[in-house]
This record gives structure tokens, C-alpha cells and sequence, in this order.
């Protein structure tokens, strides 16, 4: 089975800390790591190669620097690395993202099943992975939990309000897959010598079959027009009591004088 | 389009580097220069005290009427013949934005034998439903809803859409976005119109909840957006409302819906009903076993609420993902929200911010969540909870 897992790089968002003062982003210091759901992506390719023989790619769109995170999943235990990097890219939002990353998937010829994360940790959008399935005209399966293949039929478990949803398709199809899935596998010291070696080859705009209307910003259809910092809520009062046994009476007494329970 | 720094005004101030959301400025022989990282937010230019930052707007190569697309439309997403909360909240929305721009706000269902849910979508604020009913749809499927949705879009044209950031509202909206090749805001928590374009502003959380961006769409239609349930309030329901149901028929070939439901595993009650529900009491790493999670769910349970867990937790493995609260798991705005033992990392206050009223109980005193607490007991977990839910008891009794 040829498997493709995206993959992306983002700053560590639970170690990025406000400035008190100015009420930026101090960014100094914060790590860049592969997003935390890609892991659990790579690690169910790696299980069904494992199981049913093929190969994983890991494919990433981003800064040359990149590389480092697709080194990673090599050491895990994929087979082989492509970068898609050219500044024709930079600015892009989903939808230039997914154009993109779909070119580059169809150049490289067959594939039975594109695995990503459910969501980017730094930008939480949940949306080049459906969009690169539309882009292909796959099917896709989203939040997905649990994963077998028999030949051509792919059974799926998928999460939904109260449990689970179990849907089958079949090859090829696209899944986003939760942290729930798995547990991502650390790298062995014989991964990381041969991500060492890996050459990653860097796919440019001219590598690939694309238009040049629709990369980066401008093939962007959303903008950002502002950022600011959230909107803090209000400290209300700490509850001083000797023992729990005052403290709850106290809480339970202030919550019902404000018709709260 | 670009950002650029005129050197010759640049005093080297360098106020403009912290603004940067993106770290992309850097000081360059005492000159603020732009990197490569930038990404147009525009975030620096006010930032300059000498106004050396200009946004250039590039003309747009696109070419489409933007004035062929009106209405504001909302996809009523319901289960069992059930239209679910967030519906109604974007109903709500939707009626403010369509109101604002003189336009109709629309209702979108589809479904099997749906026409009379109608009524509900019109008390709640829609002018028009579109009604697309069929066996097919009985359930929601990636294919089937989308080739409906394009279909509805390329013959009425809606100026915006609004959607549910539910599981199934994640999976539509960026394939149907992508079909008709515009742009999704995902996860909006904040909906107004721009003073300068009157554009949709869409705002959002992101980096993981420390920043807000607002967004625009100001070349493509529809302007489409993903809102996350629980940030708006339910509109009070007028049913003496009435409006227009527009039947239409779907044209949609069963061979082209790829996957197939083969069941629904429930494995949840009313427990993790965490967006519907009005008091969740949420548990976190300071709980230290799973075990102890017991005392979190007698205390819901005396409530009549739901359980939440924080990320830490659910990573643990003590709570499913279904029960996580945060910028990962789910947005909710319950009228009262217990954190026990959460120290309230800012990835789980962007899902629990829009609470009426917040209980933090922490043996740190210096834990984040007691800033966005009405009321915080400092204190263990473990003693504290028991006697909650002693006292909780005794006040029902009397009541």
C-alpha cells in the first residue's frame, strides 16, 4: 500500500507565552516541532505498512527549514521524505495549502491513502485535509479513531457527539486521524542514522503541474485583517476558609444567593 | 499585496518587532527589516509611531459579480429529526449579519422527511429554508451533503454561510469550499461586518488560543465560515414567525456517496453532552489518577451536568476525547463551569472562556485559571470535591 502522511511543522504553542507588558507573543526560545497529531498520522501508516507491506512518504509544504520535522518522521520509521518549498508558496491559506499539496501528491503517481493529522496545532483550521481530498476527488474521512484495511475496503471508526460512527469506503481515500489513535512510537537510534543520510528532495512550483494563479498569497481567497491578543475575563473572588468542609458551604451558599444552582 | 517598511522613515525604534505575531521583523543596521515569514496580517502597521509601515493592497486577478450573491445563509445540522443548539445560535448570528447588510437570512436542511423542522428554523429567525429531503441523507455524508450544498450555491448564490464547528460541520465546510473555490474561516468565535469593506469579519482564535486574527474575504463568494458551537447565546424563538420553504429536489446519484455508515456506536450519555448541556464540571491533571475521577462525575451528576476533561487528562488516557474541552476538543459556554484541578493553560480557556460563570478549585494559587474564575477555592482537589458534592446534596434536599 503507498501511504502519504502530511505532515507539518509549528512553533510549540504550550510553551508561547504573552508579554505582560505589550500583549504580544514572545516567541523567543519556542521550539518548532512536528505537530502533535501528524505523529499519530505517521504512526498509523508506519502500523498498517507493518501489517500490510508498502511504503510511507511523508510530505510537508513549508520553509527549507521543515526539513528537520520530515527528518523526524523518517526516524520514526518512514520510508521517504518530499519537501514542497518555494517563497511562491509563502502566505497561503488553506485553500493555496491544500492546491499545493495535492499537486505534489499526484506527482507522485499512485497512492492508496493520505493520512493527516486532524489539525494544525498553530493554526487549528482542520481544513487542508478535506480540501486536498476535494482537490484529488477522494473520498475523506474526518476524526477518524481506528483503522483496517482488507484489500480494497478501508473500515473506519470515526468520532461523532456521543461515540462512534463505523464507515467503510474504499482505496483510495484521505483520513484525518485523532491523538486517540494511537500512540506515536519514539525514534530508534537506527532511524535517526538513516534520517541522517536522507537526502530530502525540495519540490519548487516548477517541479510540479500548478498555476501560478492559485499559490501562495495569491491564490488565497481569505485575508487577515487584524490580530490582537483574546479577550481576558474578569477575576472574580477567592473563597478564604480554614477547611474544605467551610469552603464548599461558602460556594454552595454564594451560588444559590445568585440563583446560580 | 505586501507589507513594506519605507527605511528612509524608520527611526529604528523597534516597536514594530514585538507587534509582530510572526516574529518576522528583525533590526537590520538599526532599520526594521521584513522577512520572508511575514504573512500580511497587517498587525505592524499601526504599531509604527512614525508611520513607516504601509499594507499595499495589489489588484485582485479574480473576477466574479459579487453582487449576483445575497443572503446569508445557515446549515441546520440535526440528528434524529432534532435541530442541534449551534443551528440555532448561527440562526441568531446569521439574522444580525443579514439584518446588517439588508439581506434575507436562510436556512439550509437536508435530510430524510425534514420539511417540518421548518418551523423551528423560522421561530428562531430565517425568512426562507431551503429543503433538500431524500432516503440518501438520512445521515450525514461527506459526498452526499456536499454535492447538495454546491448544488444549492451555484443556483442561489448566498453572499455568506455560516456552519457549525462541529465534526460534521469541520468535514463539510472545507469541502464545499474548496469545490466552489472560495474561502472558510474555520472555528470562528466572533462575527461582525468590516466598517471599511462591509465585508463578513470573521474572528478566530489562533496559535493554539494566544492570539485573536479576524479575517476577511473580500474577492470570493460565498464568504464562508465554520463557528464554534456554544460561543453565542440560543435566540429567544418567536413562533408565530413564518416564511418561504423552498423545496428543491437533489440531484445527487447515490453511486457517488464513496463512504457508507455501517453503525452509530454510542458510547457516551448525557455525560459528555458538553455542548448542550447548561453546568459541566471539568477535571484536569491536578485529579492525578484516573480513578479519581469518580468524585468529578458524582459531582455532574448531582448537578444534572455534563463531565469535562482537559487536554492533560484526556492525554493521560483518563477521560475520551469526546469529554476534552479546549482549543483541540470542545468549545462550550455552559451557564456554570467547575475546573477542578486545571490550571488553565491557554489552549483550555480558549474553549471554556464564553462560560457564564467559571469555579476554579486548585491547590496552586498562583494557577492561571483563578484569573478567569468568578469564584476559585484554593485547596485539594480531593478534599474540597467530596464536600461539594455533600453540600450540593443538602441544598437540593432543601429546595
Amino acid at each position: 500500500m503507498e501511504i502519504v502522511v502530511c505532515v507539518k511543522q509549528v512553533p510549540d504553542t504550550t510553551e508561547v507565552k504573552i508579554d505582560p507588558v505589550t500583549n504580544t507573543l514572545i516567541r523567543q526560545g519556542v521550539p518548532s516541532i512536528v505537530n502533535p497529531f501528524d505523529k499519530n498520522a505517521v504512526e498509523a501508516a508506519i502500523q498498517l505498512k507493518e501489517k500490510h507491506g508498502g511504503k510511507v512518504t511523508v510530505i510537508s509544504m513549508g520553509p527549507p527549514q521543515a526539513k528537520d520535522a520530515l527528518k523526524e518522521c523518517i526516524a520514526m520509521g518512514a520510508d521517504e521524505a518530499i519537501l514542497v518549498s518555494d517563497r511562491a508558496f509563502g502566505g497561503a491559506d488553506t485553500l493555496a495549502t491544500s492546491y499545493t499539496l495535492a499537486a505534489a501528491i499526484r506527482k507522485m503517481g499512485r497512492v492508496d491513502m493520505i493520512i493527516c493529522g486532524k489539525q494544525a496545532i498553530d493554526g487549528d483550521t482542520a481544513q487542508v485535509g478535506p480540501e486536498m481530498a476535494e482537490h484529488l476527488d477522494i473520498a475523506q474521512v474526518t476524526c477518524v479513531s481506528k483503522i483496517d484495511v482488507a484489500g480494497q475496503i478501508v473500515r473506519l471508526e470515526r468520532e461523532h457527539d456521543e461515540g462512534y460512527e463505523v464507515i467503510e469506503t474504499q482505496l483510495p481515500v484521505l483520513l484525518t486521524v485523532l491523538r486517540s489513535i494511537n500512540e506515536p512510537r519514539y525514534p530508534t537510534v537506527k532511524g535517526t542514522m538513516k534520517s541522517n543520510r536522507t537526502v530530502i528532495p525540495v519540490w519548487t512550483a516548477d517541479d510540479m503541474n500548478v498555476q501560478p494563479q492559485y499559490l501562495g498569497l495569491k491564490g488565497s481567497p481569505t485575508q487577515v485583517r487584524r490580530i490582537f491578543s483574546p479577550p481576558q475575563r474578569v477575576q472574580g473572588e477567592l473563597i478564604q476558609a480554614d477547611t474544605a468542609r467551610e469552603a464548599a458551604i461558602m460556594l454552595v451558599k454564594k451560588l444559590s444567593e445568585a440563583k446560580l444552582v | 499585496m505586501a507589507v513594506k517598511i519605507s527605511q528612509e522613515e524608520c527611526i529604528g525604534c523597534s516597536s514594530c518587532v514585538s507587534a509582530c505575531p510572526f516574529g518576522a521583523i528583525n533590526m537590520e543596521a538599526d532599520k526594521a527589516c521584513i522577512s520572508e515569514a511575514c504573512t500580511v496580517c497587517g498587525a505592524c502597521v499601526d504599531t509604527c509611531p512614525v508611520g513607516a509601515i504601509v499594507k499595499e493592497v495589489e489588484e485582485q486577478v479574480v473576477a466574479m459579480d459579487k453582487n449576483d450573491y445575497k443572503d446569508v445563509w445557515v446549515f441546520i445540522e440535526q440528528v434524529n429529526g432534532q435541530i442541534k443548539n449551534v443551528s440555532h445560535e448561527l440562526l441568531g448570528e446569521g439574522r444580525k449579519l443579514a439584518d446588517a447588510m439588508g439581506q434575507k437570512l436562510a436556512g439550509v436542511i437536508i435530510g430524510d422527511s425534514v420539511e417540518s423542522l421548518a418551523k423551528d428554523v423560522f421561530a428562531s429567525g430565517a425568512d426562507l429554508v431551503y429543503v433538500v429531503e431524500g432516503p440518501e441523507f438520512k445521515y450525514y455524508t461527506t459526498d452526499g451533503y456536499t454535492n447538495v450544498f454546491t448544488d444549492l450555491i451555484n443556483n442561489y448564490k448566498p453572499s455568506v454561510i455560516l456552519m457549525g464547528a462541529t465534526n460534521d460541520g469541520r468535514d463539510l465546510g472545507p469541502r464545499v469550499a474548496c469545490r466552489v473555490k472560495t474561502g472558510l474561516t474555520a472555528d470562528c468565535t466572533n462575527l461582525g461586518i468590516d466598517d471599511q469593506t462591509g465585508l463578513v469579519a470573521w474572528t478566530r482564535p489562533a496559535f493554539g488560543g494566544n492570539i485573536m486574527a479576524t479575517i476577511l474575504c473580500p474577492e470570493h463568494r460565498p464568504q464562508m465560515g465554520t463557528v464554534r458551537p456554544s460561543v453565542f447565546k440560543r435566540p429567544e424563538q418567536d413562533f408565530s414567525r413564518t416564511g418561504e420553504i423552498i423545496p428543491v429536489s437533489s440531484k445527487v446519484n447515490v453511486k457517488d456517496i464513496r463512504t457508507k455508515l455501517i453503525e452509530i456506536i454510542k458510547v457516551c450519555t448525557a455525560s459528555c453532552n458538553l455542548e448542550e448541556t447548561e453546568i459541566i464540571v471539568s477535571g484536569g491533571r491536578g485529579m492525578c489518577k484516573p480513578e479519581n475521577f469518580a468524585l468529578i462525575e458524582e459531582l455532574a451528576n448531582v448537578l444534572g451536568g455534563a463531565v469535562g476533561a482537559s487536554r492533560a487528562a484526556v492525554d493521560a488516557g483518563w477521560k475520551p476525547h469526546m469529554h476534552q474541552v479546549g482549543q483541540t476538543g470542545k468549545t462550550v459556554g455552559p451557564r456554570l463551569y467547575f475546573a477542578c484541578g486545571i490550571s488553565g493553560a491557554i489552549q483550555h480557556m480558549a474553549g471554556m472562556s464564553s462560560s457564564d460563570i467559571v469555579i476554579a478549585i486548585n491547590k496552586d494559587a498562583d494557577a492561571p485559571i483563578f484569573k478567569a474564575a468568578n469564584y476559585g477555592i484554593v485547596g485539594d482537589v480531593m478534599e474540597i470535591l467530596p464536600a461539594l458534592i455533600e453540600e450540593f446534596k443538602k441544598n437540593r434536599q432543601v429546595c
